[in-house]
């Protein structure tokens, strides 16, 4: 795991070497901060302290309005955007979104991005050591829910000074984040931004879930989460995990596209006896084997979990109408159209539900092959949607009058 | 569209009411209403490029096929539902403006008068569908796939029992616009209409 520095300092440019394409943030480093307790967890449990990494880009503006807080997926972190070091080969994960001159413009709007609690990227998590134990928590740390992660972030917004938000933006588990934003703190964010989300997750998603973390816990090194303990790792457990999980983030047309059925290796001529390997075998194996080596098992059971819990309207009489009546903030929803882990439906019953709420909402449902995956891909369509919406957001905060459609 | 039909619907439409505008185009008529008449509402749009310009001005847009029904819509959820300029591009234009009367209390529709003379004039004597600066397509490549005239509206309207609160006639040219008013299916190119049940 990366060693995470320790300073609370804010700046965080140390300017853009050459080398790094001209509309990155450049080189961006981590800030870590330990927010004292007890913080109360959504399971009853508590926690005396816990630590956050985060990273931000871009100019917290005078009277502190321009904050957007990017709320990350399942396997994200507080790398969204920039490089590490000038040697990095691969920016932030959602970088294609996030610089100057980008739909997320660090020109105009001060960028937060954080790892979520229960991670493994530095935040206080599974990895982390229970201070009850002096070991590391494994499968014993508390389950979280996606509010824990809201009201952690309100501390971040707290530490940072940010009052309101000028937008909360999150794809997937992140949309869900963004989305509990809007009802626990209506008054800490002016818009929701919501990419290829669900108000819940249907039983077939849930059921891919539980594939992936029985996975995990089905490997022998898995020792009952204790792994780290034990000195193991169930390394094939989470890459098998994840390989379920990459198939359900691609599209049939799109893994179709990609590989076909084009060998790697092996014939099928008869009278040879040769193994036949497809392209698309290898290509998974690499993605499994890649992301167990970065990514911690519980962690990852930690967040599906997180996923399968996750239904915005429960606490509502299960009225998502009821629910988003407490909303105060305008929504822009995007979905893509060959995403069937959070298909178009998932998200047209959100815009529905705020449109019977009079919340205002704008809703696009973009053409793309690339499946779930699609929200953190280049798509011409979701940068131009993505940016004139931003634009509003950052000429609002201006000051710039505009004639809304306001409901 | 026109800038008449434009004024005619800003006037039909109440201060402050609720509306939701089906095929709302680049979004101009929302945005004017909100800001001349602090009207609320959403637009329906299919079309990317509109939705785009949608979202630049600020207008609340949602992404909807009209030919899939306005289930997702409640009984009388707005006050005024419009759609202009749309009515002949749909699959089944009578089932549309049934769920519009349903949606809101009232609707106002706009279609282009495919029995303005223009039009008869083009069919009798070349024998050819109408092309015009309003209807610019060739009868193959055309989105308007179900075009009506005035009186062929009217004959809808009374099968349905939909009431006509007001109905008018616009034409861009002056002679036009004097006669329209007296031979509305012969002069109007335009057609506004607004309904209740």
């Amino acid at each position: 795991m990366r060693k995470i520095l320790t300073t609370e300092a804010q700046s965080h440019h140390s300017g853009k070497p050459a080398g790094l394409p001209a509309n990155s943030v450049g080189i961006v480093e981590p800030n870590s901060h330990t927010f004292p307790g007890p913080f109360k967890l959504a399971c009853g449990r508590v926690l005396d302290e816990y630590t956050l990494v985060y990273e931000t880009y871009g100019q917290l503006n005078a009277d502190k309005s321009n904050g957007v807080l990017i709320c990350h997926a399942l396997s994200g972190h507080h790398h969204a955007a920039g490089y590490h070091s000038v040697s990095d080969k691969r920016p932030g994960w959602w970088d294609h979104y996030i610089g100057p001159g980008k739909p997320i413009d660090t020109n105009k709007f001060f960028v937060v991005a954080l790892n979520n609690l229960g991670g493994c990227h530095g935040s206080t998590g599974p990895t982390s050591i229970n201070p009850q134990t002096g070991k590391p928590w494994g499968a014993d740390f508390p389950p979280l829910r996606a509010r824990d992660w809201v009201h952690s972030q309100a501390q971040l917004a707290d530490l940072l000074g940010i009052q309101q938000w000028a937008a909360v933006v999150g794809g997937s588990l992140g949309g869900m984040q963004a989305m509990r934003w809007s009802l626990e703190y209506p008054e800490r964010l002016r818009h929701c931004v919501v990419i290829a989300s669900a108000m819940k997750l249907s039983a077939q998603n849930i059921a891919f879930n539980e594939t992936a973390r029985q996975a995990i816990t089905s490997d022998p090194d898995f020792r009952d989460g204790r792994y780290l303990e034990e000195d193991t790792l169930p390394r094939h457990g989470l890459a098998v995990a994840r390989m379920i999980g990459h198939i359900t983030y691609l599209s049939d047309d799109g893994l179709g596209k990609k590989f076909g059925r084009e060998l790697r290796s092996g014939t099928f001529a008869q009278g040879v006896e040769e193994l036949v390997e497809f392209q698309v075998q290898s290509y998974l194996r690499y993605q499994g084997d890649s992301f167990s080596g970065s990514f911690d098992p519980n962690t990852y059971i930690l967040m599906t979990r997180a996923l399968d819990y996750f239904d915005l309207a429960r606490e509502y009489g299960d009225d998502p109408v009821a629910a988003f009546s407490h909303a105060r903030c305008k929504f822009l929803l995007v979905s893509f159209t060959s995403d069937w882990r959070f298909a178009p439906e998932r998200s047209r019953e959100i815009a529905d539900a705020l449109m019977h709420a009079n919340v205002p909402v704008t809703y696009a449902e973009v053409e793309s092959p690339m499946g779930h995956d699609a929200f953190l891909l280049p798509n011409t369509r979701y940068e131009n949607i993505f940016a004139a919406y931003m634009n509003n957001v950052a000429r609002e905060q201006a000051g710039g009058a505009r004639a809304e459609v306001t409901p | 569209m026109m800038r008449k039909d434009l004024d005619i619907i800003h006037n039909w439409v109440p201060a402050r009411s609720r509306v939701l505008d089906l095929g709302c185009g680049d979004g101009a008529l929302l945005e004017r209403l909100a800001s001349e008449k602090q009207v609320s509402g959403y637009g329906v749009e299919i079309d990317p490029q509109e939705i785009q310009k949608c979202v630049e001005r600020g207008v609340n847009v949602v992404e909807q096929n009209l030919d899939n029904g306005l289930k997702n819509f409640a009984d009388h959820s707005f006050d005024t539902v419009l759609m202009t300029q749309a009515l002949q591009t749909l699959r089944f234009p009578h089932l549309v403006v049934e769920e519009m009367l349903r949606v809101g209390r009232e609707c106002i529709i706009t279609f282009p008068n495919f029995g303005q003379w223009k039009a008869r004039w083009h069919l009798a004597f070349s024998g050819r569908m109408p092309v015009s600066d309003l209807l610019p397509y060739e009868w193959y490549d055309t989105p308007n796939i179900h075009f009506c005239t005035f009186k062929d509206f009217e004959v809808l309207c009374r099968e349905h029992n939909w009431k006509i609160l007001h109905r008018q006639a616009v034409s861009e040219s002056p002679v036009s616009g004097v006669l329209k008013d007296f031979l509305p299916n012969l002069f109007g190119e335009t057609a506004i209409y607004h309904l209740t049940r």
